[in-house]
This record gives structure tokens, C-alpha cells and sequence, in this order.
């Protein structure tokens, strides 16, 4: 086996191989853990920068060997592939770095960190996948993977949460596999091609291809988390504040998206889901989970619930920005994965702070915590005027391309649904935003621990420092080269090259 | 090595040592373990030996040079290979943890040759090239079987055995008429000269549905399943594997054999009867499975479950890849459920009973057990690599070349139902638990084998592609009859 060849299976080692050790290690093994933990995620994020650098200049790392007649298992750096993996790579080990200090104390920590490795393997194996099929081993990994950390603290509503979680994520996979195998019975084939493999099927099986676009967007949707298929999400934050942040802005729901994107841009192609009229209807599914998403966050008085419909909600800027048809709008689409990801890692690591610091889950309790915590409010403030669209934030740069693109493509009502989206964010978000920051504080916290060196423990304050200023940064030189929006304008010039 | 010299010598010394062993182990009881091991380590060898000879070109021995009609005749190609060699590594794992499950016990000098006869009649089945020999194999197997579901000495045991030993002889007697009949109508019974053109055009129904009606009996296809859920939870935990893992897989590769050799123009409406029985066996094992409140009971309920993919074989039988689907099923479903047990037996050995809602404390006690059991019950749920996932995705496939794609809605509900009574044990893993102490102790050799077989299971996955086209490798007479 060459070195070519092996590069992306080291990639997955790097975290698969530590998760498996932390299985076997005993729980007070603090230091080694640890070192396992961050050892691999930085030995990632290098192998993940090298393959990056290469792919500049065009080399791209493939592996590929037979799991059945006829379909391979393969695994390749292409450059959609890159843009993911660079994301969840770089989120994990702040991730890693935030779950240390998050759970320190707590019980089955080898358990956890065990489980943690193996669903951010799965994620970059779905990231890398250069199949249908190989997404699929990856999408059901990723499902077994994250149950035990969605119950990891193991109350009885934790594991309803977890059952609920199981029902629609093992449903989905279930749909996700017939589909599969339903389009390879009918294309004979899976290996994700550039402008799609189904073209020249259309014409004989139009509407059986129709069917299997639908079933797949079912399947792969549950993770993506469209209405109607997105139930398990709000329940789900049940979980600790790390593993929140890896369901909504890393792992779970990304590669929900992820999914949905190389199902429109590499198995079916932009032409057949525009000429067809399946792009049309994924919009607006989209567009309904984005508005419905918003609105459900609006009555919420938790605040981790309300952020979890808050993903549920601007997720589907992805699939909107993928379905409309337009060069312009694709970017936007794509490159929220990425920013959508940042914000919301920081507001969910935000969450996470308040509720350590200070025992804060509820709403009401934020009242002018911004004067106790400045710089994990800031960080939070900051986010949500991203998710909101204040210019010159990362939100806003989605929003601005998808508007514009689908201007291109003749779907102007997507507009209005930004618009909509944008005044439902201000209204749901400056709300507590006023409170937190100009309202006379409660004279005592629900439960407040004091950490000497600054507002809460540094562990957990840096990396929300870290992914908040990462999110400024790519919002405010978006058109910088090696952003994403630059990188992303790269990917998509592939696809819809005339 | 040369394969003609070398294949007739494994395939005999694949049934006559377990045999010779299950009589020196009957004879001296004190050394029954020793000559268990001795099987266990010889048996792999053996099966792998003679799996390399057939893998070309099957390989048939009159014995003795009397051919048939009259002789007995050996019959191994590569689908015979693969089963022997499955059934000598899943014997070899279940024999280190019997040696642990039975350490104190005073029934292991009874269980040893019992163990060693299940083995030589499991090897005479994959062997065997005449209906009459696989009656007399069967009958070896089924009499080990329920005298082994005998060995769990309370009288709830001793009924399911009785039970057990009703069914199977009801079954038999039914084959051996058809085996009667068959005889009678054509005057041989090779399975071979059986199938050849001109015989089995008119072949009697009597003796097909008698036959099948025997051997859906003793593979427990729903609705005659009835005698399996007790029998199989009853027994002592190795003897449960093994029954689950091989006995029931047994009467099923003879039907197998039959219906692609025999009775190859069998018309679809039998096929689909199988397959209509197998739905419903999927359906209704899994939803007692799902209802059942002790942990063996599930894990036989599953048995019932998963038996019924199996008979998915018949209504898709003419499509190409279901014969290796099958196969591939047998072979995970052999290893995840083998597993299934072995765990379930140190859960019931440590705690002192297994009902469901009181395994809190096992995650604590029994880690690698618990994780063994998560292991194997995802291969349950055809979780990718595993060889079940591989086996469903050929089974859907089958469905969908076949345009019945009906078959494949049950075959991904069952696999929907299946993770709800997996998640019912695994979710034990995730309670606050009360102690971490307490229990009877589980060695480590009983620990790590269930967890090595959910390993093999799960891998399986990952070398599809060589067994698939392992058992593509010609079969006997199937190219010219079936004439796919």
C-alpha cells in the first residue's frame, strides 16, 4: 500500500486508535487520557492541513478497497471533502480541549472520551467518503457512536432523550440504506461523481428516481434535522454543553447537511434536481424547518433548548443554498457549514460556561450576567449577531451570498425567507442579549462556583474565545484568499464549470 | 499440498475424530475436558485444510470406493468449507468458555462428549451427499442437542428438553418418509444423481412437503418454532450458542442443499410460502423479543427472528446473489449470536439471574460481557462492516433484481425492531448503578471470548468480497439444474 493511499486512513486512525485505547484505561488516568485525547486531535488537524496544502496543488489522497463485488469502500480528499474535514478537524480539538476542563470530576469519563474519538472518526469518514456507501457506514457509525454520549448523564430523561434520539436516527439510516441500495439497483453504480451519476438514467426511470431522491432526503434528512424529522435534536440538548456542541455544530447534524449537499451536487448533479424539479422541493422543505426552526425558538425558556432550535433552524440555510440552483447560492449554502459551525459551537460552549459557572439554564436567570461573565457574554453577543446576519459577521456573508443567489436563479421568495429568518433571530435573540447585558443582576446565582484567574475556568474560556474570534475573522475577511467563502467559491466553480 | 490426497483425509477426519473423541471422553470422564480442547484445536486446522482443497473444485469420496448408489459418498465444495470451518471456530471459542461457564459444575463430565458428538454430527451434515446420511447426521445432531438442553438439570430445563426432543422427532419421522418416498420414486438417494436431468422433473410432492416440513421443524421456522424460545433459554449458556449459532442452522443447509439441487423447479408459490413464513417469523420473534423479561428469552426470541431471513433464500432463490446472502447470513448470524449468549451466560453466572430491568449493575461488573453483547447486537441490526450488514444489503439487492422489492420493507423493519430489543439490554449500560461490587466472578477467559466472537462478527463484513466469490466457486449440479 502506498503512502498516498494510506494518508486518509490515518486521518481516521488518529482518533479511532486513541478512543480505543481510552476505553481500556481506568478512570483516574487523567494526564494519559488527555494527552491520547489532544495528542490525536493535533496529530489530525496536521495530517488534515497537510492533505489541504497538497490539494493546492492538485493532489488529492484516495483509498479504495473492494467490500462487495463491484462496490468499493472508498475514501477521498476532494476539495468539498477538505472543507469539511478541515472544519470538524480544527472544532474538535477545541472541542477535546473544552471537554477536558468541562468534565473534570465528573463520573465515566473513559467512556466518554471513548466514544467522543469514535463519533469524530465517524464524522470525517463521512466527510471523506467517496461513495454513497461509504457515507452510509460512516452515517450508522456516527449514530451507534453518539448515543452513549447523548445519555451520558445518565438521568431518566437523558435516556428518553437517547431512545428518541435512537428511534430517529436508526430510522433514518434504515431509509438512508434503501435508498442506497434502491439507486445502485437502478445506476449500478455509487462512486460520487462531479455534476452527479444519474444523468443518463433520467430519461428511463424518471420517476423512480424521483422516489429515491425523496427517500434519501428522509433518510439523510433525520441527521439534517428538516422538519418534520427533527424532534430528537431539542430533546438531545439534554446532553453535556461539549457534547452539544459536537451534535450541532461538528458532528451529528453536519453531516446531515454534508450529506444533502453531495446527494444534490455529486450523485444527482445540479441539472437533474433543477430540471426535475427535486432541488425546488428541497428548498422548500428548507425553507419551511428554517422559519419553523425560528419560531419554535421563540417560546423557548431554556436557553440550550432554544439554541437547539436555533440549529435546527439555520441548518437548513445549507440545504437552501444547495437547492436553489445557482452558482451563487450553492456558496452561501456550502460555506455555512463552516460558519454556521463556528457560531454555534461558540454559543453552545458559551451555554456551557454559564451553566458551570454559575448554574444558569433558564432564561430568566441571565439577567446581567454580561457584568459577571463580560467575556463569555461577549463572545455569546457576538455569535448571535452572526446568527442574526449584522454585517460584517459570518451570518451575514451566508445570508448576503444565498440572497444573492437566488436572485440568480429566479427564486426571489428565498429572500423573504432570509429576511424572515434575520427579523425572528433579532427577535428571539435581542431579547436576551438586552436582559443579560442592561439588567440588574440577581443578587444570587442558581450555583455559583469562583474560579481565581478569571470569570470561569480557563480551560473553558479560551476555546469559546478561540471559535468566537474565529467566527469574526471569517466573516470579516470573507473575501480574503484561503477563507472559506474564497475556498468555497473554489468548490463550486467545479460543479456548475458551463 | 495435493488437494485429492489431502481433501478426502480432512473430510474424514473431520467426522470420525470429534467422534472417537466424544467416545474417549464418555469412557474416561476425568480427561473429557483435555480431549474437548484437543477437538478444539484440531477441528480449525482441519476445516481450513480442507476449505483451501474445495475452494477450486468440489471435492466428492466414496468411502470405502463404493459409489453410490450403494456406498456412502462425501460430498465438499466451498460452501461445505466455509460452514465447517465456521462451525470448528465458533466450537473452539464456546469449548475455552465452557471451561470457565462449567469449572464448578458437576454436569461438565456429561457435557464434553456430548459437545464432541454435536460437533461430529454438525460435520456429517456439511458433508454428507445423500438424503439417508443427513437423516442419520440430523438424528445424531438432535439427540446431542436436547440431551445438552437436558444438562441444565431444573426441571423447567428438563421440560423444554422433553419438548424439544418431541418436536424433533416428529420431524424427523417426517423427513424420513419423504426420504421414503423419494427412494421409492427414483430408486437412489445421492443428492447428486437426485438431481440430475429427467429425475426431478416429476418429483413427488408428497416427499417435498414432508421433507420440508421436517426440516422447517427442526430449524424452528415460525409457526413450528414453538419448541425453540424454551429450549434455547433453558440450556446452559455454551450449549444456547451453540444451539443458536449451529443446530438451527443445520436442517437449513438441507433444505438448502435440496432446493438447489432436487428440487430446483420447485414452483414459486412453495418459495413464496417459505417467504411469507419468514416474514412473520422476523415479525413475531422480534416483537417478543422486544416483550420478553428475562435476558435468554430475548436473545431466543432473536434466534426465532433471524431464522426467518434465512427463508428468505426461497422466494428469491433465482436471483444471483442470494445464495451467497444466505451464506453470509449464516455465518454472522452464527457469530453475533454466539456471542449474544455467551454474554447473556456471564451476566446470569455473575448476577445470579438475568432478568432485564434489574441490569444495572452490569455495566459496572461486567464491561468487556456488556460490551460483547452491544458488539454483537449491532451486527443484529445489520450496522455496517458487519457480515450482517453485508448479507441484508445481498438480500435486498436479491428483492430488488427479483422485483419483489416487497421482501426488502421486512427485511429493514426487522433490522428497526431488532435495535429496539438490543437497546433494551445495551441501554443498561447508561444507568446510575448502585454497586460496583458483589456477584459471582467471571474469568477472563469467559469474558473475552463472546467479545472475540462479536469482533469476528463484526469484521466479517470487511472480507465479503473473498467469500462471496468463495461461494460463487461452481456448485454441484446448481449450474447445470438450476441453470442460472
Amino acid at each position: 500500500m502506498s503512502w498516498p493511499e494510506l494518508m486518509p486512513l490515518l486521518v481516521l486512525a488518529s482518533s479511532f486508535v486513541p478512543g480505543l485505547i481510552i476505553f481500556a484505561l481506568p478512570e483516574d488516568s487523567h494526564v494519559l487520557r488527555s494527552t491520547l485525547n489532544i495528542g490525536g486531535a493535533t496529530v489530525k488537524l496536521l495530517l488534515v492541513a497537510w492533505m489541504i496544502w497538497k490539494a493546492g496543488a492538485g493532489v488529492h489522497y484516495e483509498f479504495r478497497t473492494e467490500l462487495l463485488p463491484g462496490l468499493d469502500f472508498v475514501l477521498r480528499s476532494d476539495e468539498l471533502a477538505l472543507f469539511f474535514v478541515g472544519l470538524s478537524a480544527l472544532l474538535w480539538l477545541v472541542t477535546t480541549i473544552y471537554a477536558v476542563g468541562y468534565l473534570e470530576d465528573s463520573p465515566h469519563r473513559s467512556r466518554f472520551f471513548g466514544f467522543f474519538s469514535i463519533c469524530v472518526t465517524a464524522t470525517v469518514g463521512a466527510a471523506l467518503a467517496g461513495n454513497l456507501l461509504t457515507f452510509l457506514i460512516f452515517y450508522e457509525l456516527l449514530t451507534l457512536s453518539t448515543y452513549p454520549l447523548v445519555v451520558h448523564r445518565e438521568t431518566d430523561e437523558a435516556r428518553r432523550a437517547g431512545r428518541v434520539y435512537l428511534a430517529y436516527t436508526l430510522s433514518g439510516g434504515a431509509l438512508a440504506t434503501l435508498g442506497t441500495l434502491w439507486l445502485y439497483y437502478v445506476t449500478g453504480t455509487l462512486d460520487f461523481a462531479t455534476g452527479g451519476f444519474v444523468a443518463p438514467f433520467v430519461p428511463a426511470h424518471t420517476g423512480t428516481l424521483a422516489g429515491i431522491f425523496a427517500v434519501l432526503v428522509a433518510g439523510i434528512g433525520v441527521k439534517a434535522a428538516l422538519v418534520p424529522l427533527h424532534g430528537w435534536l431539542p430533546r438531545a440538548m439534554i446532553a453535556p454543553a461539549p457534547v452539544s456542541a459536537l451534535l450541532h455544530a461538528v458532528a451529528v447534524v453536519k453531516v446531515g447537511a454534508f450529506g444533502l449537499v453531495r446527494l444534490v451536487f455529486d450523485v444527482y448533479g445540479v441539472g437533474v434536481t433543477s430540471s426535475q424539479g427535486l432541488a425546488q422541493g428541497l428548498a422548500v422543505v428548507a425553507a419551511i424547518t428554517i422559519l419553523y426552526g425560528s419560531l419554535r425558538a421563540l417560546a423557548q425558556s431554556n436557553l440550550k433548548r432554544l439554541l437547539a432550535y436555533s440549529t435546527v433552524s439555520q441548518l437548513s440555510f445549507i440545504a437552501l443554498g444547495a437547492a436553489l440552483g445557482s452558482p451563487v447560492a450553492a456558496t452561501g449554502g456550502i460555506v455555512h457549514l463552516v460558519h454556521q459551525g463556528l457560531m454555534k459551537v461558540t454559543l453552545f460552549f458559551a451555554a456551557g460556561n454559564l451553566a458551570v459557572t454559575l448554574g444558569i439554564h433558564e432564561i430568566r436567570d441571565l439577567r446581567g450576567v454580561g457584568r459577571r461573565m463580560p467575556w463569555t457574554m461577549a463572545a455569546f453577543t457576538l455569535c448571535a449577531f452572526g446568527m442574526i446576519g449584522v454585517p460584517p459577521l459570518a451570518g451575514f456573508v451566508t445570508k448576503w451570498t444565498i440572497g444573492v443567489g437566488a436572485l440568480d436563479g429566479d427564486m426571489g421568495w428565498a429572500v423573504w425567507i432570509l429576511v424572515a429568518s434575520s427579523v425572528l433571530n433579532a427577535l428571539y435573540f435581542l431579547p436576551i442579549l438586552y436582559s443579560a447585558w442592561f439588567a440588574t443582576p440577581l443578587s444570587v446565582w442558581p450555583e455559583e462556583r469562583s474560579f481565581p484567574r478569571a470569570e470561569t475556568s480557563l480551560v473553558l474560556l479560551l476555546p469559546t474565545l478561540f471559535t468566537a474570534g474565529a467566527a469574526l475573522i471569517v466573516g470579516l475577511f470573507a473575501s480574503a484568499p484561503y477563507s472559506p467563502l474564497e475556498w468555497t467559491q473554489l468548490i463550486v466553480g467545479k460543479y456548475f464549470r458551463p | 499440498m495435493n488437494a485429492t490426497l489431502t481433501g478426502p483425509t480432512l473430510a474424514v477426519l473431520l467426522i470420525v475424530a470429534p467422534l472417537v473423541l466424544a467416545i474417549a471422553a464418555f469412557l474416561a470422564p476425568r480427561f473429557a475436558g483435555r480431549f474437548g480442547f484437543v477437538n478444539a484445536a484440531l477441528m480449525p486446522a482441519a476445516a481450513a485444510g480442507l476449505l483451501a482443497a474445495v475452494a477450486e473444485s468440489p471435492l466428492s469420496y466414496a468411502l470405502g470406493d463404493w459409489g453410490a448408489p450403494l456406498g456412502i459418498r462425501l460430498y465438499a465444495d466451498s460452501l461445505s468449507g466455509i460452514l465447517l470451518l465456521a462451525t470448528a471456530v465458533i466450537l473452539a471459542c464456546v469449548t475455552v468458555h465452557a471451561r470457565g461457564y462449567f469449572a464448578r459444575s458437576a454436569i461438565r463430565s456429561s457435557f464434553w462428549p456430548l459437545v464432541l458428538f454435536l460437533h461430529a454430527a454438525l460435520n456429517g451434515i456439511f458433508l454428507s451427499a445423500d438424503v439417508f446420511n443427513l437423516y442419520v447426521a440430523l438424528e445424531l445432531l438432535s439427540l446431542a442437542a436436547v440431551a445438552l438442553v437436558a444438562l441444565g438439570n431444573e426441571a423447567a430445563a428438563v421440560a423444554a428438553a422433553f419438548r424439544y426432543l418431541l418436536a424433533s422427532l416428529v420431524a424427523s419421522l417426517s423427513y424420513l418418509l419423504g426420504v421414503s418416498l423419494l427412494y421409492h420414486g427414483y430408486g437412489t438417494l445421492d443428492l447428486a444423481l437426485l438431481a440430475e436431468p429427467g429425475r426431478h422433473g416429476a418429483f413427488p410432492w408428497a416427499a417435498l412437503a414432508l421433507m420440508t416440513a421436517g426440516l422447517a421443524i427442526k430449524g424452528a421456522l415460525f409457526p413450528v418454532h414453538f419448541w425453540l424460545p424454551r429450549a434455547h433459554a433453558e440450556a446452559p449458556a455454551p450449549v444456547s450458542a451453540l444451539l443458536s449459532a449451529l443446530v438451527v442452522k443445520a436442517p437449513l443447509y438441507v433444505l438448502l442443499r435440496l432446493w438447489i439441487g432436487p428440487f430446483a423447479d420447485v414452483p414459486q408459490a412453495v418459495g413464496e410460502l417459505l417467504g411469507l413464513l419468514g416474514c412473520a417469523a422476523i415479525l413475531w420473534g422480534s416483537v417478543q423479543a422486544l416483550r420478553q423479561e428475562r435476558l435468554k428469552l430475548l436473545v431466543a426470541y432473536s434466534t426465532v427472528a433471524q431464522i426467518g431471513y434465512l427463508f428468505l433464500f426461497f422466494p428469491l432463490a433465482r436471483a444471483t446473489a442470494v445464495l451467497d446472502a444466505v451464506a453470509l447470513f449464516v455465518l454472522a448470524h452464527a457469530l453475533a449470536k454466539a456471542a449474544m449468549f455467551l454474554a447473556a451466560g456471564n451476566i446470569l453466572a455473575c448476577l445470579g439471574h438475568d432478568r432485564i430491568k434489574e441490569l444495572d449493575r452490569v455495566a459496572g461488573r461486567l464491561p468487556v460481557s456488556l460490551a460483547a453483547f452491544g458488539v454483537a447486537g449491532a451486527c443484529l441490526m445489520g450496522m455496517p462492516p458487519s457480515g450482517n450488514f453485508v448479507a441484508k444489503w445481498l438480500l435486498v439487492a436479491a428483492a430488488f433484481e427479483s422485483g419483489e422489492w416487497g421482501w426488502s420493507l421486512v427485511v429493514i423493519a426487522g433490522s428497526l425492531l431488532s435495535a429496539g430489543y438490543v437497546f433494551r439490554v445495551v441501554g443498561h449500560a447508561f444507568t446510575p448503578e448502585q454497586a460496583r461490587e458483589g456477584g459471582a466472578a467471571i474469568s477472563a477467559s469467559m469474558s473475552v471470548t463472546p467479545f472475540l466472537l462479536a469482533l469476528l462478527a463484526l469484521l466479517l463484513g470487511l472480507i465479503a468480497a473473498p467469500l462471496v466469490e468463495l461461494v460463487d466457486s461452481p456448485l454441484p449440479g446448481a449450474a447445470t439444474v438450476v441453470g442460472r
